[in-house]
């Protein structure tokens, strides 16, 4: 694997809970690897770590060992390495949620440029992007509509919109299709594999959906804590 | 993107609603602050309509006002004849209660003469008493118009004027007559009782009294040395014009101020509860939103914003819808609502203190929410 092409390098990151006879692990020196244009599933029981390992990597939970580099960038080697946490968000990570999370008061198209705005982006040029990205999703059409007027399927394409609003090149995704039925999991899927070939994007997605199992480059098992080969 | 008004636009409604509630609520504290400034001004109303230098009433007393006070009316020579005095002018003050249009109409009756200090300052309708009796001169908030009649004791006396803002501490409007037809209705007995103190042989020596002498000075004359002159050679108590209004802010309407001063207060600290609720209440529901925006990258400055600008929005519009009822009804109100600029701006800036505070508690919860409650269901 050419190192360059590597966009998540977790290495030996262990996360645990309270000390002592209290002390639950919930990953125990979990090494990951994920390169531009890849799509991969974290499998397991619940418990098993996997949301655990989705929130270090999208620098919400504080390992309590190891290293991570994303997009090449060493950002956690014992400690955090940048100071501003949601600012390296902005910059490297597009989240997609299972119940979409789109801002109630803010119409799509503003959903979408949020993000640029937040990321400093003038505003009408925000706005432009935030139009060829719903275009591109082919939810154009509701750019003016409030989150509660669209269906779920338009809903988690605006989502989508909006992880992607920022050109991020780590997409991680939790359940993404877990609101969905089988026909629109697919077309979703289908969606974020396109995305991660034309952008040279990875995307993690946690997921339980047997049915989009076929959609992924690979599937990382994790069981106790530890990945697994089944 | 301004969030703040994004999210009030979008449950508009609901937060015009909320808006209105708060505005309600400063309708009445500015109706508590109007009404406690009404009560200082109509105490000082009465007080300060004549444009005395020194108040002279019985020794002894704090008259007219504070006490009763009674002195022969030719002390209002004595005092005219003093140096340093331009004019001077006797005055009579009793409560009375009549009827108009079928309706009880108590009034503050000020018995003057014409042509000296005492009488109705400025006339806003009809003129001015020129007649020896029976005519009289009316607040408006008596109800009374130029031409009416009420009886006062056993005369009929003919509305020829009106002013305003003339009332006594307790609220009731005021009259103006002349000084002989208010000494006239201070001592005149029903004809029994008349008889009854005439087989007594009751001396009717003191009812032809006044309350008080009211002197204006000549430019440069000093008001303390014509006190002290009076009181030591005429055997009269004298009040300068200030000292008369400290004792009835002090004496008179005291308790009222208080009263009304520390229901203010309460209704400012339940305003500020209220305030307070509203707006934790409206962060606290924002905080699945809050998690998402701090997940996506958003800055604490962004959330900051978003809680702080609507609470200053929420503030604003209840101090605006406020003010703007208060002065839509506070005509209506039986006392006089009296507010000054200086008032409702210190108002605003506690409100917007309040805000501020109120908000802390919302920021306090949301910077700590986990981004991480954003993801999952």
């Amino acid at each position: 694997m050419d190192h360059a092409d590597i966009l998540i390098d977790v290495a030996s990151v262990a996360k645990h809970y309270g000390e002592g006879d209290t002390r639950v692990d919930a990953l125990r020196a979990v090494d990951l690897q994920v390169k531009a244009g890849e799509v991969i599933a974290l499998l397991g029981p619940s418990g098993s770590g996997k949301t655990t390992l989705l929130n270090i990597i999208g620098c919400i939970l504080d390992p309590s060992s190891g290293q991570v580099a994303l997009d090449g960038e060493m950002v956690f080697d014992g400690k955090w390495l940048r100071g501003d946490l949601r600012r390296l968000r902005l910059e490297k990570i597009g989240f997609i949620f299972q119940a979409h999370n789109l801002l109630p008061f803010l119409t799509a198209e503003e959903n979408v440029a949020v993000v640029l705005d937040l990321a400093g982006w003038p505003s009408s040029k925000g706005r432009a992007r935030a139009n060829e990205l719903l275009d591109y999703l082919e939810v154009g059409h509701r750019a003016k509509v409030k989150p509660a007027l669209l269906s779920g399927g338009e809903a988690q394409r605006v989502a989508i919109a909006r992880a992607l609003a920022n050109k991020p090149r780590i997409i991680l995704a939790d359940e993404p299709t877990a609101a969905l039925d089988s026909s629109r999991a697919q077309l979703v899927m289908d969606l974020l594999r396109r995305l991660a070939e034309e952008q040279q994007a990875c995307i993690v997605t946690v997921t339980h959906d047997e049915k989009i199992f076929n959609r992924f480059d690979r599937l990382v098992h994790l069981r106790d804590g530890r990945l697994s080969d089944r | 993107m301004n969030l703040a008004l994004k999210d009030i636009r979008h449950g508009l409604f609901r937060f015009v609603l909320t808006c209105f509630g708060l505005g309600l609520l400063m309708t009445v504290v500015l109706a508590m602050i109007g009404i406690y400034n009404g009560l200082v001004a109509d105490a000082l109303a009465i007080v300060k309509a004549p444009g005395a230098h020194v108040w002279v009433v019985e020794a002894g007393t704090k008259g007219p006002f504070a006490e009763a006070s009674s002195i022969p009316p030719d002390a209002r020579d004595a005092v005219a004849r003093m140096p340093g005095v331009a004019s001077a002018g006797a005055l009579v003050y009793l409560t009375v209660e009549t009827s108009h249009a079928g309706k009880a109409l108590r009034l503050y009756l000020i018995g003057y003469e014409v042509g000296h200090p005492g009488g109705p300052s400025r006339i806003v309708a009809g003129r001015g008493i020129s007649k020896n009796h029976f005519e009289l001169v009316a607040d408006r908030k008596s109800g009374l118009v130029p031409g009416d009649t009420v009886r006062l004791g056993r005369d009929r006396y003919t509305v020829v004027g009106l002013v305003e803002e003339a009332m006594n501490s307790g609220g009731d409007p005021a009259v103006y007559v002349v000084l002989a037809d208010a000494i006239a209705l201070q001592t005149a007995l029903d004809p029994s009782a008349a008889r009854v103190k005439a087989a007594r042989g009751t001396s009717p020596a003191l009812e032809g009294n006044v309350a008080a002498v009211i002197a204006r000075l000549e430019p440069g004359a000093d008001a303390n040395l014509l006190t002290s002159t009076v009181r030591q050679w005429k055997h009269l108590q004298a009040l300068t014009q200030a000292e008369q209004e400290s004792l009835l802010l002090v004496s008179v309407v005291d308790r009222a101020r208080r009263q009304i001063g520390l229901f203010l207060g309460i209704l400012l600290s339940v305003s500020a509860v209220v305030i307070a609720l509203i707006i934790y209440t409206m962060t606290m529901e924002k905080l699945k939103q809050i998690a998402t925006l701090k997940l996506i990258g958003a800055p604490d400055r962004t959330i900051l914003g978003l809680i702080v600008q609507q609470s200053l929005i929420l503030g604003a519009s209840g101090w605006a819808i406020g003010l703007g009822l208060i002065l839509l009804v506070k005509d209506n109100f039986p006392r006089r609502v009296v507010l000054e600029p200086f008032n409702v701006l210190v108002l605003a800036g506690i409100i917007a203190v309040v805000c501020l505070l109120s908000s802390g508690l919302g920021i306090r919860v949301a910077l700590k929410v986990d981004p991480a409650t954003a993801l999952g269901s």
